[in-house]
């Protein structure tokens, strides 16, 4: 079987065992994030928050309606680590606390 | 002792005579009977926002809406001439549905030269005129004149298209949103077209929660997990006060201070915040508008970070210190459930950067907004319960919710009194 191509530009190789997060919408961020233990989102934050200031720089180079595939998915990264910080940041748990069985659904956002 | 000032009557509450400082009777929030009054007195009367003219970019730009409450389902489109309209998504036929797609109880939206039902293939141009129908012989003196759909009053206020289901109301939509929509008419709505949209299913009365979101005297404590912890005691240890409130006929509005955009100590703030300089209060670096009209800050607090306008009954827009918007719509589909749709509204980001910050904003709000929905399921049950206890007392804080509450029960009763005096029909 061929290797698949890296989904992330070269700069950031360090993320790859994380590209998984590079996830389009919102929704399936959230769903990846209640679906993951608090000791898997810890390895992605601090994995990729340190990182965070460099890949703003290196995006910044490009339009946002002209990110190549790559760039595209180094954005939904970091929107991926803003729905894991939560957890990570604050709450020690998945799921806002006192939220139940409530959702939230998001039914129109940006393409990129 | 108040941090901000208040009238000279001491309180608010107190500024609004009618509303008085009794305890209030939940039992408006969970009667089936109230809500059935409440669609006629309300739903099927009142100006409701069902939309953006963004939405509807070009000629034969269309967006279907389920107004459960009033009884209906509306085709809202921009018709030939440029001009929006809005119809009743019903074909005057046999009664089909006209505009759905795989669900008929699904909105929809999308472009089109003319609306073509799904049945028999009968014809509406953009203007709601028949233009066509199949095997046309076959039918006894029919003239397609006196077949248009049934229309719906329609109109826009900044952008926010408008309908009116009461075919003889005369007041029209700007005089009904009166000084409060005056005070921010000239705000640029129109340059925020970047814009994420959420949607909830909620157990709770559609009135219970506006009521969250127009005080904010729960924020230090429902949301006090939300904080990093010193901030998060601080918030509770001084409490909440709002700088202003606005009360005119039906409308209200809070103004509130706001010092987290940017934050005096970025100590206050979480790690992800302080690198993308955004969280629930916007991004930091939002757009300069210059001037913003006089409803704006109306307490001119050099503090003020948001205004929340409820628009009776079922419409708030929030404008943010950092220049983005957000707008509550709630709509009911019982006595004890609502759609919730909570609107993200901000210029469109120039690059990566702009668009995290705004992403961060956006799913803050998401996390503050799932506690808040499951907190009112579980206010919802509780009222619903058999428990003796009837009435609750609101306070200063609470003002917009006695003055909404007075005012869904004001509408029904007037209806009720208008009713009564018309014989019915056999």
């Amino acid at each position: 079987m061929p290797t698949p191509s890296p989904s992330l530009p070269t700069e950031f190789a360090d993320l790859e065992p994380y590209a998984d997060w590079a996830l389009q919408g919102e929704g399936a961020r959230y769903d990846k994030r209640l679906a993951s233990t608090m000791d898997e989102l810890q390895a992605f934050y601090d994995a990729a928050f340190p990182r965070m200031e460099a890949a703003m720089s290196y995006l910044d180079q490009y339009s946002l309606d002209a990110l190549p595939d790559d760039a595209k998915h180094l954005l939904w990264l970091y929107c991926a680590l803003i729905t894991a910080s939560f957890p990570v940041e604050v709450w020690r748990q998945p799921r806002v606390p006192d939220s139940g069985a409530s959702s939230f659904d998001a039914v129109l956002e940006p393409a990129v | 002792m108040p941090h901000f000032t208040k009238p000279a009557e001491g309180s608010w509450t107190e500024h609004y005579p009618e509303l008085g400082t009794q305890p209030v009777d939940y039992q408006d929030s969970i009667s089936p009977e109230f809500y059935e009054l409440e669609r006629e007195a309300i739903f099927s009367r009142t100006w409701l926002n069902v939309g953006r003219i963004e939405q509807l970019p070009k000629v034969g730009s269309y967006f279907t809406k389920e107004i459960d409450a009033a009884r209906t389902s509306i085709i809202v489109v921009r018709a030939s001439d440029g001009e929006i309209r809005a119809f009743h998504n019903i074909c005057r036929h046999r009664g089909n549905k006209l505009v759905w797609q795989d669900y008929p109880g699904e909105e929809t939206s999308g472009t089109c030269r003319q609306f073509t039902c799904k049945y028999h293939a009968w014809r509406y141009s953009l203007e709601g005129d028949l233009t066509f129908v199949q095997q046309e012989s076959e039918f006894f003196d029919l003239d397609k004149a006196d077949y248009p759909l049934a229309s719906v009053q329609v109109d826009v206020w900044e952008g926010f298209i408008f309908v009116n289901f009461d075919p003889t109301n005369t007041t029209p939509l700007r005089e009904y949103l009166g000084e409060l929509g005056k005070g921010i008419e000239g705000y640029p709505f129109q340059e925020l077209t970047q814009v994420h949209k959420y949607r909830a299913e909620v157990g709770s009365n559609w009135k219970l929660f506006i009521d969250a979101f127009a005080e904010f005297y729960h924020a230090p404590v429902l949301h006090a997990k939300q904080a990093v912890s010193a901030e998060s005691r601080k918030l509770s240890e001084r409490g909440y006060e709002a700088l202003a409130y606005g009360i005119d006929g039906p409308h209200g509005m809070v103004s509130s201070w706001g010092g987290m955009a940017p934050p005096k100590d970025l100590n206050m703030v979480k790690p992800i915040e302080r690198v993308l300089r955004s969280g629930l209060f916007g991004p930091w670096d939002g757009p300069d508008f210059g001037e913003m009209p006089p409803g704006i800050n109306p307490a001119r607090n050099k503090a003020w970070g948001i205004d929340s306008f409820v628009f009776f009954p079922n419409f708030m827009v929030l404008v943010w210190k950092p220049n983005w918007v957000l707008t509550y719509h709630y709509w009911p589909t019982s006595y004890n459930t609502h759609i919730f749709e909570g609107t993200c509204y901000f210029v469109p980001p120039k690059n990566a950067r702009e668009r995290l910050a705004q992403e961060l904003a956006v799913v803050t709000f998401k996390e503050y907004a799932l506690q808040d929905g499951n907190t009112l399921e579980a206010t919802q049950t509780m009222l619903e319960s058999a428990t003796p206890v009837k009435t609750f007392p609101l306070g200063d804080q609470e003002v917009l919710l006695r003055q909404l509450h007075h005012t869904a029960r004001a509408y029904v009763s007037e209806y009720q009194q208008q009713t009564a005096k018309t014989p019915v029909k056999a």
